[in-house]
């Protein structure tokens, strides 16, 4: 058989979002950046060394950091945030809250190791309740690539998007499979593979393992859509509702809290307008721990045979 | 009568001396009919303003049985010398970006009749609008909000200890683009409570934004009780003074001389390296003998007999809405 995805690489989304960041300080002078003392982590070295008049390195305090960022709009800036998801949500809820998305200011809250995939830090830094945590928040554009090359397109995407943004991305290293050159487009849904049985959706890390599951499905006599969802919210819905009038069921994968995250949106928009049987790959309302980001994958129930084993569920729950 | 914003590097704004003896003129353009107060120097006109600024908080809030007189009372004297004599700006041509001009955060937005009712005396929305204060559908929300284009408010405050950050950042933006004008904040004593507040002016220190006044009010009461006993906050100056930044008092914000030599004053340490801090010492409830001394009129409306009583202490200067 031959495969349609074949990754020439693995690369951190984290990178991509740190080359789509310095290519905007090339490209905007409006770009400014702001960070809480984690720029090698957040890959901001290469936009600090380059346009050292538009970094601003703010130290461990993230609360001043949003609303400096929301200051800097006023005055056309265009400020992209950057620290761990935990600490660019959770942290400083409330400043976001009132600050960027009530006040409507155009800042870009770039959030790397979310997830269980930051491995060994464990609980602490692990969130998986900021895709919940900002989507509740009107207004707020929530978007969560899945490779290298993506990240890098939502990262240049989104600054031309007037409006607040939550970039979720990553620590590990994945397959980076997406065109280099495929435009990012907020909101809209990409099918990867055409399927008839059951239609998969999935955002981040989880789009590979999703693939990876489309092989063995078929195999097993299952034609599965797969769908990468990379925008959590405005959730392409008229992509959701097309392909399960078709397929008649669904899986959502994610690598977040089952409560909040991409799966609760599906169900939602399903609910509304076309009932159907939806699987849900994502952590079961816990915290993460301390392992490797594979391990935790497994342990998590967030892996390739995970998705399988939901998809082959929801047939078997067709009516 | 609305300043034009000067180049950059220019003189600060002066003043033509308006002959209206009751202070007040009424002009119309294509957002309605109010009343404006002349831009000119003398106290005695800044004050008779303050008067008529008073009556429209107790009005405000007496009309909803909600809202904040105590800190709005307190700090009137400061928000109508700031936007009548100090600040350059420019409510005719409002925009969100403010490029040459001053720019004014409320941090502790709970003072918001003050706040609305000093906005509709400079021009930026009509003074009959203050009646729709608190009230379903109005633009002057409980604590001010950008949500609904209200003229002069650039960020939502409420939530105590955002504004000083937000005026970083917008001192920030302003350096970037070469715009040599200065950014003000306020704050209520109670409010620096908050964390964040420690953490901005951590940043603005060693990043020496320079082009920042932010001013606390210093009226010693919160809606517990005294700041003293909720939660002493020992010497701000020295506090200030060790985080870095050029630290000035008023030592009665209810003087308007006072309070405009001490805002122009504080206009001459800008540019100097450090950011400024103005610690204003004020009285809750200024201006109304049954509310001052108190914590109790923090957030408190008065009924009719109070209201009546209070107005009785306060001329009806320019008209009230």
């Amino acid at each position: 058989m031959e495969k349609k995805y074949v990754p020439k690489e693995k690369k951190d989304t984290r990178s991509g979002f740190g080359a789509g960041l310095h290519e905007l300080g090339k490209s905007n002078p409006n770009v400014v950046a702001l960070c809480a003392d984690l720029t090698g982590s957040l890959k901001m070295d290469a936009f600090q060394k380059d346009f050292p008049e538009r970094f601003y390195q703010v130290g461990i305090a993230e609360a001043n950091m949003i609303g400096v960022a929301a200051g800097l709009t006023i005055g056309g800036k265009i400020p992209f945030t950057g620290t761990f998801a935990n600490f660019s949500t959770g942290r400083v809820y409330d400043q976001i809250r009132q600050s960027v998305a009530y006040s409507d200011k155009n800042v870009k809250i770039c959030a790397s190791h979310a997830g269980l995939t930051l491995g060994e830090d464990g609980a602490t830094h692990q969130i998986l309740e900021d895709i919940g945590l900002m989507k509740m928040l009107p207004g707020m554009t929530v978007i969560n690539p899945c490779d290298y090359n993506q990240t890098k397109a939502a990262t240049l995407a989104i600054a031309e998007h007037h409006g607040p943004v939550y970039l979720r991305f990553g620590r590990p290293s994945v397959p980076n499979f997406t065109p280099a050159d495929q435009k990012f487009e907020i909101g809209k849904g990409i099918v990867l593979e055409q399927g008839t049985d059951v239609s998969i959706f999935c955002t981040g890390h989880l789009v590979w393992k999703a693939l990876e599951a489309w092989e063995i499905l078929k195999e097993k006599g299952i034609s599965a859509e797969i769908i990468n969802i990379h925008t959590i919210k405005p959730l392409d819905t008229a992509c959701v509702l097309s392909s399960v009038r078709k397929t008649k069921c669904a899986v959502s994968a994610e690598e977040h809290n089952r409560l909040g995250g991409l799966g609760e949106s599906i169900a939602g928009t399903l609910t509304a307008e076309f009932p159907a049987p939806l699987e849900m790959v994502a952590v079961n309302d816990s915290f993460g721990e301390s392992g490797t980001p594979d391990e935790l994958m497994t342990k998590y129930g967030l892996d390739t045979r995970n998705i399988v084993e939901a998809a082959m569920k929801a047939v078997s729950r067709k009516g | 009568m609305f300043s034009t914003p000067k180049p950059v590097g220019g003189q600060r704004r002066t003043f033509a001396t308006n002959q209206n003896p009751e202070g007040g003129i009424q002009r119309e353009n294509a957002a309605g009919k109010y009343n404006i107060i002349p831009k000119m120097a003398q106290i005695q006109d800044l004050e008779k303003l303050a008067s008529q600024v008073r009556r429209d908080i107790l009005r405000m809030v007496h009309a909803v049985n909600s809202g904040h007189p105590g800190g709005s009372l307190g700090c009137t004297d400061y928000f109508v010398a700031l936007y009548g004599e100090i600040m350059k700006h420019n409510p005719s041509a409002w925009n969100m970006d403010g490029k040459s001009e001053d720019l004014f955060f409320l941090s502790n937005g709970h003072i918001s009749p003050v706040y609305y009712s000093v906005l509709a005396r400079n021009g930026y929305f009509p003074v009959s609008e203050l009646s729709t204060f608190r009230k379903l559908n109005t633009r002057l929300q409980g604590h001010p909000t950008t949500h609904d284009q209200l003229p002069g408010v650039r960020i939502a405050s409420g939530s105590l200890g955002q504004g000083m950050s937000v005026a970083i950042g917008a001192a920030l933006a302003k350096k970037l683009n070469g715009d040599d004008c200065t950014v003000f904040t306020l704050h209520g004593d109670g409010e620096i409570q908050e964390g964040q507040i420690w953490e901005a002016a951590m940043y603005a220190a060693a990043n020496k934004v320079d082009n920042l006044i932010c001013t606390i009010d210093v009226n010693g009461q919160q809606i517990d009780g005294p700041t003293d006993k909720v939660l002493p906050m020992g010497d701000l100056k020295a506090k200030f003074t060790a985080f870095g930044w050029e630290v000035l008092n008023i030592e009665n914000g209810n003087d308007m001389n006072q309070v405009v030599s001490g805002l122009k004053n504080a206009l001459t340490h800008t540019r100097k390296g450090k950011p400024v801090v103005i610690l204003m010492k004020t009285e809750m409830g200024a201006g109304v003998d049954f509310m001052m001394g108190t914590h109790k009129w923090h957030g408190v409306a008065p009924n009719d007999e109070q209201l009546a009583k209070a107005l009785a202490q306060l001329p009806e200067t320019v008209g009230d809405y």
